[in-house]
């Protein structure tokens, strides 16, 4: 038996989780949407042959989760190619889709390929919302897909981001999501990154939506029991303590942007005095372990004050880089959700904006959608457009 | 907790994948975006259900597998953790 004492690693551990973004494409034009507000002028996307190497790649440095991503991955007719390399490879496979191009033909090869997953996304309860808010008439498409997903047997989730336009529907959503047999149903409460960030004060609910959207999920967990398990994600405006994002800086998350960027985070390319490394000229491995750009706030070197000296910094790990570059101009700043940031004020003056009834705020910026004119305008403003207005 | 008596015939529960993660050194149980790691020893339980062998089969084989005895109590206590998390059913 050997005795000898494994030395203390400071490599982080494998990229558990490997989001795969196949494109930026997408039918919908959700306001909320995360993908970077320039998304319209990202380079060429990888080949087939690219993302069959990436997944051979990760799988290789354990990777085991991989979700099928976008825009809407459907969009890609090699979809079903790359899951059933996936599948053969040992991931557990997920497709996060819109619904918009999964036709039973369709789902009759995703499933031969060995898809394990659908994660589907509802903007709302009703048709009126839904389809306002993706600028697009799919919800009653989103119904017969969820139909479709059940008849091949898979796991269903579904996916509703939450936020002011929507929160007041909550129970009609969760009584969707029981309606239409979903196993999981995540309300994510909006995060206000990339068209949510530009949208910022159309979707952030006040204190006393949040409340009673909360009270009222409790009351539904409590009486549908095991048939459904409904994930609330709170939104981080509402904590004094940032979120642990993403569970630690390359830590468990990798993602592949169209383009072949690979990211600690699917937001993370508008740090942009960052070099991420692409996957058409690193190996996965090197990327995960030795470039630059996924080393550079992993553990705790890179700290300010508050964060070097606070005695929670293990807890949260400083918050959400993104939100710290976003609000206060310097991605190695403390989140300002935390109250200890100096920045803490702007997280509580969009607080207390939200908190007055929509009839008494003025000067109203219309919602933004996400669509690839918005997108070059967005990308040509000689400011960050990428930041709250 | 629901007592998982030695006579039943668990397995893994229906929309959970058991496999063995070499870059882990561990069984881990996947799931709609989600994982398990799973320790050594309930590794070793997991692995061993088919849906045919009972809990007494399973008992017997780790205990020659590890050369002891009296496993029974652990091994039916892990199940009924894992059944009430929904990763088996008998």
């Amino acid at each position: 038996m050997n005795t000898t004492a494994t030395p203390a690693s400071t490599q982080a551990g494998p990229p558990l989780w490997l989001l795969a973004e196949l494109t930026y494409r997408c039918p919908l034009h959700c306001v909320f949407c995360y993908n970077p507000v320039d998304y319209a002028t990202s380079g060429p996307e990888l080949g087939t042959d690219d993302w069959l190497r990436v997944l051979r790649e990760a799988r290789a440095a354990g990777s085991v989760q991989c979700g099928f991503s976008g825009g809407e991955p459907l969009l890609r007719d090699d979809l079903e190619v790359l899951v059933a390399e996936a599948h053969r490879l040992g991931f557990y496979t997920n497709l996060l889709t819109s619904g918009v191009g999964l036709t039973e033909a369709r789902a009759a090869a995703l499933k031969a390929a060995g898809l394990d997953h659908i994660q589907l996304s509802f903007q709302d309860s009703t048709r009126e919302l839904n389809d306002f808010l993706s600028h697009t008439k799919t919800f009653d498409l989103k119904r017969r897909v969820a139909d479709i997903i059940k008849s091949h047997g898979w796991p269903m989730v579904m996916n509703c981001v939450i936020h002011r336009q929507n929160i007041d529907h909550i129970g009609k959503i969760i009584e969707l999501a029981v309606e239409l047999g979903a196993e999981y149903l995540e309300l994510a409460n909006n995060q206000y990154y990339s068209w949510a960030a530009v949208n910022r004060e159309q979707l952030l609910p006040s204190r006393e939506q949040l409340q009673r959207a909360e009270a009222l999920t409790n009351e539904y967990r409590e009486k549908l029991g095991n048939r459904i398990r409904i994930f609330f994600v709170v939104p981080d405006y509402y904590e004094e303590r940032p979120k642990k994002c993403m569970n630690g800086w390359g830590n468990v998350f990798l993602t592949v942007t169209p383009d072949g960027t690979a990211l600690p985070c699917h937001t993370a390319k508008m740090i942009k005095t960052v070099d991420f490394p692409n996957v058409r000229d690193m190996h996965i491995d090197d990327i995960w372990h030795r470039s630059p750009g996924f080393n550079l706030f992993r553990g705790f070197a890179w700290m300010k004050d508050p964060c070097r000296s606070c005695p929670e910094k293990e807890i949260d790990l400083g918050g959400c880089r993104c939100q710290a570059l976003m609000l206060s101009g310097d991605a190695a700043n403390a989140d300002p959700v935390c109250s200890k940031s100096a920045h803490h004020h702007l997280i509580e003056q969009a607080v207390a904006q939200a908190q007055l009834p929509d009839a008494q705020r003025v000067d109203i910026q219309p919602l933004v959608f996400r669509d690839p004119k918005n997108s070059r305008e967005l990308a040509a403003r000689s400011d960050t457009p990428w930041q709250p207005r | 907790m629901t007592e998982i008596a030695l006579d039943a015939r668990p397995r893994v529960a229906g929309h959970f994948r058991l496999q063995w993660e070499e870059v882990q050194k561990s069984w881990v149980l996947l799931y709609p975006e989600g994982m398990v790691k799973l320790n050594g020893s309930a590794g070793e339980i997991m692995s061993r259900l088919d849906g045919h062998k009972t809990v007494a089969d399973v008992v017997a084989e780790l205990e020659r597998a590890f050369d002891t005895q009296a496993l029974a109590r652990d091994v039916q206590d892990f199940l009924a953790l894992a059944h009430k998390q929904g990763w088996v059913q008998t």
